[in-house]
């Protein structure tokens, strides 16, 4: 068994390079920009759903307010850039660093409740920051902030004649998020969570800290969460409470990580492969009439993957393999 | 207004604190029964009061239908069975908008005052509208009836039993997925019946379901799941803290008011006020 999930490790982190190295050449052959843009949403969802996947599919604590650490990163980022000049990269870790603080902060009384009472508490969390920041007139209220162009540049991470850039900063971050929850898997705090989804009594009878073994999920899961917020306000030049910190952000995060397989290591990447490309493009072949057919199509897409597919698209793979191994 | 967030965290009550399932489509629930009287006061000129046992009826059916559609085979999901709730009626949810959006435009509607619209009454010397008075009268009939049926008939016992072990239910004879399916019709014929009342003040558009359904959710996790009470009396409060809040702060922040609430309870009371669960 050891040597099995010794071997597998190998294998993920092989696979995943390989992966890494075909994205990374696709804009040598992709030079359409509205194909690029798709490419740079699904890898940004990509990361988002990993990082969601962390607290919510390893450690079992459903959050459906992560919208609220989005919309921290990138509000933290484009505050500190606009009004006080600080270059994003800073904002980007600064953004990141409130949102963990948070997290944890949040952490304390939140991680007592259990089930739908916690489910509703992040919704409610979130919805209270949305609030907030309409109603925040510094923060430029429900207007938003429109960043300023200065001209394309790695040092203030702007690039308006090229989506390139933004594209390998995505890939960047996706690699990152998936490494991280590679690595967790492995450590005492992967087991940890996985302990603590399954049976925290348990868990807690044999020693571990399921307290904090929830926090450390949450700290970490939040920050990722914030800089993908970053790069996406950078990303889209302006930003407003609604579109980095609406409801619907917390479930487009969690998505492909539900469709893929919630708390697994590929399940992310396989859903959001899949759904945002899906997302796009029904909505600019279908949506154009405006009438709604897009949200059909889509949300019959939705009903019928988590019908048929209750563990996610990864249990697919898996299902095909141990086929192949009895065989 | 207290009323009327209960009348329709009631129907969630049954479906999400007694069922034990995830309906995130109930926002669209009202919205479709908000449209339903809609039309039958534009084309037939029916009250949407005299109208209302229609438009629940024909969301009883609704409801049922869905059931035994969808959401049957969602909690058939051995794993991750909650996250498949969420996301199969989260899915039912958009389509439910997109075809509002397709057959009826996505066109603020509203009813004219109707019969009893724009008058007031006064009780001991409180002056209220009308149609708020009959949606809080209905409200409580609605409320009463359903506790008494859950807590008095033979059906609302088969109901609980069948959330705690519905294989020992199978083994006394009950099928589930009748118990259910009725179950779920009920609580959308509750909606039906929020959302007639509601159609008479509220603006009806598509998307009009998603800003009550998440104060129904949280009108029924303050009560405390499993508990008809405990909605009903989370409804008062989250109307009562509406008013407080809306007097405080500027209007469009009066939500965070119940919001902080909520959360301030369930940090006392984990299981809500009233919760058995």
């Amino acid at each position: 068994m050891d040597k099995n999930f010794a071997a597998r490790r190998r294998r993920d982190l092989i696979i995943a390079a390989v992966l890494t190295a075909i994205a990374a050449s696709a804009p040598l052959f992709v030079k359409n920009v509205y194909i690029q843009n798709i490419l740079v949403l699904t890898l940004m969802y990509a990361a988002l759903s990993q990082s969601w996947n962390i607290l919510s599919g390893y450690c079992g604590q459903i959050s459906l307010g992560h919208a609220l650490y989005f919309g921290i990163g990138a509000y933290t980022t484009e505050l500190l850039f606009t009004k006080f000049g600080v270059l994003p990269w800073f904002g980007m870790l600064a953004g990141g660093g409130i949102a963990a603080a948070i997290a944890m902060g949040l952490g304390y009384p939140f991680f007592r409740l259990r089930g739908h009472y916690f489910v509703i508490a992040t919704i409610v969390i979130a919805e209270i920051g949305l609030l907030l920041f309409q109603n925040w007139e510094w923060a430029g209220a429900a207007l938003g902030i429109t960043i300023q162009v200065r001209g394309d540049s790695w040092l203030k991470f702007q690039f308006m004649r090229s989506k390139l850039p933004y594209f390998y900063f995505a890939l960047a971050l996706c690699c990152i998020a998936w490494f991280v929850t590679w690595w967790l898997e492995d450590s005492k705090w992967g087991f940890w969570w996985r302990a603590v989804k399954d049976n925290p009594e348990a868990a807690e009878s044999l020693g571990v800290v399921v307290f904090n073994s929830k926090m450390g999920a949450a700290a970490v899961s939040a920050f990722l969460v914030a800089v993908g917020g970053a790069f996406y306000a950078q990303f889209l030049a302006y930003i407003d409470p609604e579109s980095v910190m609406g409801f619907q952000f917390s479930l487009l995060m969690a998505l492909p990580a539900v469709l893929g397989g919630i708390g697994t290591l590929w399940g992310p990447v396989l859903g959001a492969a899949i759904l945002i490309p899906m997302t796009e493009l029904t909505r600019s072949y279908i949506g154009g009439s405006g009438r709604g057919v897009d949200l059909i199509v889509y949300g019959t897409l939705i009903v019928l993957i988590s019908l048929a597919l209750p563990q996610g698209l990864v249990s697919l793979l898996s299902r095909a393999k141990s086929k192949g191994a009895t065989r | 207004m207290g009323l009327l967030y209960g009348l329709i965290a009631v129907g969630l009550a049954l479906i999400f604190g007694l069922m034990d399932v995830t309906n995130f489509a109930h926002g669209e629930f009202l919205m479709i029964a908000m449209y339903a009287s809609f039309f039958l006061f534009s084309y037939f000129a029916i009250d949407p009061l005299l109208s209302a046992p229609l438009v629940a009826a024909a969301l009883f059916v609704f409801g049922a239908i869905v059931y035994l559609l969808i959401v049957r085979f969602a909690m058939r999901a051995k794993a991750n069975a909650g996250m498949v709730q969420i996301f199969t009626t989260f899915g039912l949810a958009i389509v439910m908008r997109g075809l509002a959006q397709l057959f009826f435009t996505p066109d603020y509607r509203s009813i004219p005052p109707s019969l009893i619209g724009g008058k007031t009454v006064s009780i001991a010397g409180i002056f209220l509208p009308e149609p708020q008075l009959v949606g809080a009268l209905v409200s409580i009939a609605a409320f009463a009836g359903l506790y008494l049926f859950i807590h008095r008939t033979d059906f609302g016992r088969a109901l609980e039993a069948t959330r705690e072990d519905p294989g020992a239910v199978a083994l006394v004879g009950i099928d589930k997925n009748r118990v259910f399916a009725f179950g779920w019709g009920l609580g959308a014929a509750l909606v039906g019946l929020a959302g007639a009342i509601m159609a008479v003040f509220f603006y009806i558009y598509p998307d009009v379901g998603a800003s009550f359904a998440l104060i129904a959710y949280v009108t029924v996790a303050l009560g405390g799941f499993g508990s008809v009470f405990g909605a009903f009396a989370g409804g008062i409060i989250v109307g009562l803290v509406e008013a407080v809040t809306a007097l405080m702060l500027p209007p469009s922040l009066k939500s965070v008011g119940i919001y902080a609430v909520y959360l301030l309870v369930v940090f006392i009371r984990p299981r809500g006020l009233f919760g058995s669960m």
